[in-house]
C-alpha cells in the first residue's frame, strides 16, 4: 500500500515478524473410544517467511492451504507444533501467556465474519474498550470512553453511537468497528484475516481504502489474508502464495503478477474471473482439474504434483525448496522443480471431463431395464 | 421468450415492518441465453427469481410470471412442483446444505427423477450414473453410492448440478453457484455451466454479486438496488457503456490492474432498508449526480441507447459510459440550479416506448 516499504531482500534487518520453520499440526480424533489421535492435519510445514517493516505483505491461498493458521501462529493465538517466530528478533514461540502480554499489543487481528467476531450482547463502546481494560487497567472509565470515541471518529463510526449494539450496525460498520478494536492499543502490526470478504462489493472498496489510510497515518505493518485475487493485488507490497500449508511462491506484487514462477499460481490468476467480458473472451483460462488434496495425507514431493499440468516423476519424489529460480533476485522465491519462463503459458490443463453430452442432447437415452426404456428426457 | 416476468412486487410482512424485497420488477429470458442479475446483499435478486419459481413462503406476491405461456404465480402447488424440477432446474450457494446428509448422493437424485416420471429404479439409476458422468464427477458408477460428505465442495456442486439437470429443464436458476467456492473450483463449475448451456441449449439465470463471473458467462445483464430493477442491457454494454451511476459506481469499485494501492473510488454510505427505502431513486442518497428530482420521482426504466439497454435513472439517455461523467456532473449541477423544478426529460432522445413490453 505504501510506496516506502518496497522490500526486496528476503533477509532483512528490518523485518518486523520471521518466521522459521513454522509448523503446525492439528491432531484429528479417531476412535471414538479412546481418543487415540492418530492423524494429523498438515495446516502449516515448515514456513519460512518474514514481514518487514511498514509493507502489506499479501497472503493468498484456497480453503484449507493454512493462511489463517499461519495467521494464528503469527499472533501465537495457537501454539506451534515446531519453529519460531520472531517479533523484532525477539522469539516469542515459547513465552508464557504472561511474557507474551507485551508483545500481544503490538500486534492485533481483524476477522473475516463481522457478524460473528462481536459479542452481539455487548455495547460497542464496551467491545473497541476491551483492549484498555486488559492491557491498561489503570486507565478511568472517563478516559476510556474519550478515546473510545475517538477511535470510533477514526475508523468513520459516529462516536454518539457508543452505547449500541452491534445488531444496530451494517455489515460494513461493523468490520469498522473490528478495525477499531485492533487500532485500540496503537499496534505495529495487523493480522487481517479476510477483512473485506463478507462486505459488499459497494462496501468493500470503502474499508480496503480506510485500512490504507490509517497504515499511512501510523505506519502499521499488514498481514492481509485473503482468498481473493484482486484485492490482494490491490493491497500488497508482496504477496506470498499458499499451497496445503506450504508458500509455494513469494515475490513483491508486480513480480508475482507479471512473471508468476509457480504453475498454481499462473493457473490461479488465471482463474479469477475478470470484470471485462472482451478480456474475459479473449483470454486463454487454465482450468485445474481436481480438488485440493486433503491435508491429513499431503502428496509426497511437491504438494502441487496431482494437479499440475506441468508435473513429471521427479514432482512426486522430491519436495521443491523455496527459493529464486531463473535469475530472479532473493525478493522472488518459488518451490517449483519446472519454474514457468517469462511469459511462459500452461500447458492445458485437462479440461473439466464432460462425457457423453452428446447422448443428453440426443432423442432417447438407452436405458436398461423395465418397460420405461424410453424416458422423455428431452422437454418438447 | 421462455420466462417472462411482469411487474413483480414481493414484500414480507415482519414484526419490525413490511419488508419490500422486491419493488415492481420485470425481466425475460430468452431460450438458450443466460441472464446474469447482480445486486448486492439485499438487493432482492434472489428474492425476485425464488418468488418466481414459488420458493418464497409468507411473502405478499403481487405480477406475474409466464414460463411458457403459463403463469408460475398463479398456479396451485402441485402444479407449480411438477413445474419445478421438470422445466426449471436450480443450484444454490450452498452445496454443503442442499444435500440431505443423510442419504446417497445417487438416491437423492434418483428419488428426484422418480418423483416427476414413472420409472423404475435400475433405469433410474442408470440415468443417475450418466448424468454425474456428464458433470465430470470421475468413476460415476461407484461415486453414485457415495454420501455427500465423502464429497469435496466442488463435487457436491456437480452434483447438484446433475440433480437440476436430470430431468432435462428448459431453464436453469444458478443462485450465487460458486459464492461458497474456491476460485479454481470456481472456475471449473462455471466452466461447466457454460459447456453444459451450450451443449444442451438450456437458458440460464445467473444471481450473483460478482461482476467477473457475469462478465465471462452472461449474455444479458440486470442490475438490482434496493428491490428495483437499475440497468439492464446487453453484457458489453453494461461495461462499457453503463448509463446509470450505481452500475458505473460499482464498476468503478473493483480493484484494477494498473492501480495497485491507489485509493478505490467507493460509494459512500450503505445500501438502505427495504421496510422504509428512500423515496424516488433508491440509489439518490449514494449517488455523486442527485438532482432534486431523483429524491421525488422513481425514475422509470427507459431506453437509453440500444434496443435492449434501459436504464433508470433521470439523467439524459445519451450519456453513457465514463467519458460522460463531467457532462452528468454538468447536468446534475444545473438541474440542482433550477431548484426543485423538474428536470425536462425532453433532452433525451429516446423516452420509454416499450416498459410494457419488457
Amino acid at each position: 500500500m505504501t510506496s516506502r516499504s518496497r522490500s526486496q531482500l528476503g533477509s532483512q534487518p528490518n523485518a518486523l515478524v520471521r518466521l522459521e520453520g513454522v509448523t503446525k499440526h492439528f491432531p484429528v480424533r479417531t476412535g471414538r473410544l479412546l481418543q487415540r489421535s492418530s492423524d494429523v492435519v498438515h495446516a502449516v510445514d515448515d514456513v519460512t517467511m518474514e514481514v518487514v517493516r511498514g509493507e502489506t505483505l499479501g497472503l493468498v491461498g484456497e480453503t484449507g492451504c493454512g493462511k489463517s493458521t499461519v495467521a494464528r501462529c503469527i499472533t501465537r493465538l495457537v501454539d506451534l507444533t515446531s519453529g519460531t517466530v520472531l517479533i523484532d528478533g525477539e522469539d516469542i514461540s515459547r513465552l508464557s501467556r504472561r511474557r507474551l502480554r507485551p508483545y500481544r499489543r503490538r500486534m492485533q487481528m481483524i476477522f473475516q465474519d463481522p457478524y460473528s467476531s462481536l459479542n452481539p450482547r455487548r455495547r460497542v463502546g464496551s467491545i473497541i474498550g476491551d483492549p484498555f481494560t486488559i492491557h491498561e487497567p489503570k486507565t478511568s472509565t472517563d478516559q476510556r470512553k474519550q478515546r473510545v470515541q475517538h477511535l470510533m471518529e477514526l475508523v468513520g463510526l459516529n462516536p454518539e453511537h457508543y452505547n449500541r449494539f452491534p445488531a444496530e450496525f451494517s455489515g460494513g460498520q461493523r468490520q469498522r468497528i473490528g478495525v477499531a478494536r485492533a487500532l485500540a492499543l496503537q499496534p505495529e502490526l495487523i493480522v487481517a484475516d479476510e477483512p473485506v470478504s463478507a462486505l459488499d462489493v459497494s462496501v468493500r472498496a470503502q474499508v480496503i481504502n480506510l485500512l490504507a489510510d490509517l497504515q499511512d497515518e501510523f505506519h502499521l505493518t499488514y498481514v492481509f489474508i485473503t482468498h481473493d485475487l484482486s484485492v490482494v493485488r490491490h493491497v500488497s507490497d508482496r504477496v506470498a502464495v499458499m499451497y496445503l500449508g506450504q508458500i509455494v511462491e513469494v515475490a513483491g506484487r508486480d513480480d508475482l503478477y507479471s512473471r508468476p514462477r509457480h504453475p498454481y499460481t499462473k493457473a490461479l490468476q488465471s482463474a479469477i474471473p475478470v470484470p471485462d467480458p472482451d478480456e474475459a473472451d479473449r483470454r486463454t483460462r487454465t482450468v485445474l482439474g481436481g480438488d485440493v488434496p486433503s491435508p491429513i495425507d499431503p502428496p509426497r514431493g511437491c504438494r502441487f504434483h496431482p494437479r499440475c499440468p506441468k508435473a513429471q516423476t521427479r514432482c512426486a519424489e522430491e519436495m521443491p525448496v523455496l527459493e529464486p529460480r531463473l535469475g530472479d533476485s532473493f525478493g522472488h522465491r518459488v518451490a517449483c522443480h519446472f519454474p514457468l519462463a517469462d511469459r511462459e503459458e500452461l500447458p492445458g490443463a485437462p479440461p473439466p471431463k464432460v462425457t457423453n453430452v452428446a447422448s443428453l442432447g440426443g432423442p432417447a437415452v438407452p436405458m436398461r431395464g423395465g418397460d420405461h426404456s424410453a424416458i422423455p428426457w428431452d422437454t418438447p | 421468450m421462455l420466462l417472462e416476468v411482469e411487474n413483480l412486487v414481493v414484500s414480507f410482512p415482519t414484526p419490525d415492518g413490511v419488508v419490500e424485497a422486491v419493488r415492481g420488477i420485470s425481466f425475460a429470458v430468452d431460450s438458450g441465453q443466460t441472464l446474469g442479475i447482480v445486486g448486492e446483499s439485499g438487493s432482492g435478486k434472489s428474492v425476485a427469481v425464488q418468488t418466481t419459481v414459488g420458493l418464497t413462503v409468507g411473502a405478499r406476491v403481487s405480477g406475474r410470471a409466464f414460463l411458457e405461456g403459463k403463469d408460475l404465480l398463479t398456479m396451485s402447488p402441485a402444479e407449480l412442483r411438477a413445474v419445478r424440477g421438470a422445466k426449471i432446474g436450480m443450484i444454490f450457494q450452498d452445496p454443503m446444505s442442499s444435500l440431505h446428509p443423510y442419504y446417497r448422493v445417487g438416491w437423492q437424485i434418483m428419488e428426484m427423477i422418480r418423483t416427476h416420471q414413472d420409472v423404475d429404479k435400475p433405469a433410474a439409476r442408470a440415468r443417475v450414473v450418466e448424468l454425474l458422468g456428464l458433470v465430470g464427477i470421475p468413476r460415476p458408477e461407484e461415486r453414485v453410492n457415495d454420501y455427500p460428505h465423502q464429497f469435496s465442495g466442488g463435487m457436491r456442486q456437480r452434483a447438484m448440478i446433475a440433480m437440476a439437470l436430470a430431468l432435462n429443464p428448459a431453464l436453469l436458476v444458478a443462485d450465487e453457484p460458486t459464492t461458497a467456492l474456491d476460485v479454481t473450483v470456481q472456475a471449473q463449475i462455471m466452466e461447466l455451466i457454460k459447456h453444459l448451456q451450450e451443449e444442451l441449449g438450456i437458458s440460464v439465470i445467473l444471481i450473483t454479486h460478482d461482476l467477473g463471473i457475469i462478465a465471462d458467462m452472461a449474455h444479458e445483464v440486470m442490475i438490482m438496488y434496493a428491490g428495483k430493477v437499475m440497468e439492464t442491457a446487453g453484457t458489453r454494454s453494461i461495461y462499457y457503456s453503463p448509463h446509470h451511476p450505481y452500475t458505473s459506481a460499482l464498476l468503478n469499485s473493483l480493484p484494477q490492474s494498473g492501480q495497485e494501492g491507489q485509493r478505490l473510488p467507493s460509494i459512500a454510505g450503505q445500501p438502505p432498508s427495504l421496510i422504509n427505502p428512500p423515496s424516488g431513486c433508491p440509489f439518490h442518497p449514494r449517488c455523486a449526480f442527485t438532482m432534486p428530482k431523483c429524491r421525488t420521482g422513481s425514475p422509470p426504466l427507459r431506453l437509453v441507447d440500444t434496443s435492449v439497454h434501459r436504464s433508470a435513472c433521470w439523467l439524459p439517455a445519451d450519456l453513457t459510459g465514463s467519458s460522460a461523467e463531467t457532462d452528468m456532473r454538468r447536468h446534475a449541477a444545473s438541474a440542482a440550479e433550477g431548484s426543485s423544478a423538474p428536470v425536462a426529460v425532453a433532452d433525451s432522445p429516446v423516452t420509454d416506448p416499450g416498459k410494457d413490453e419488457l
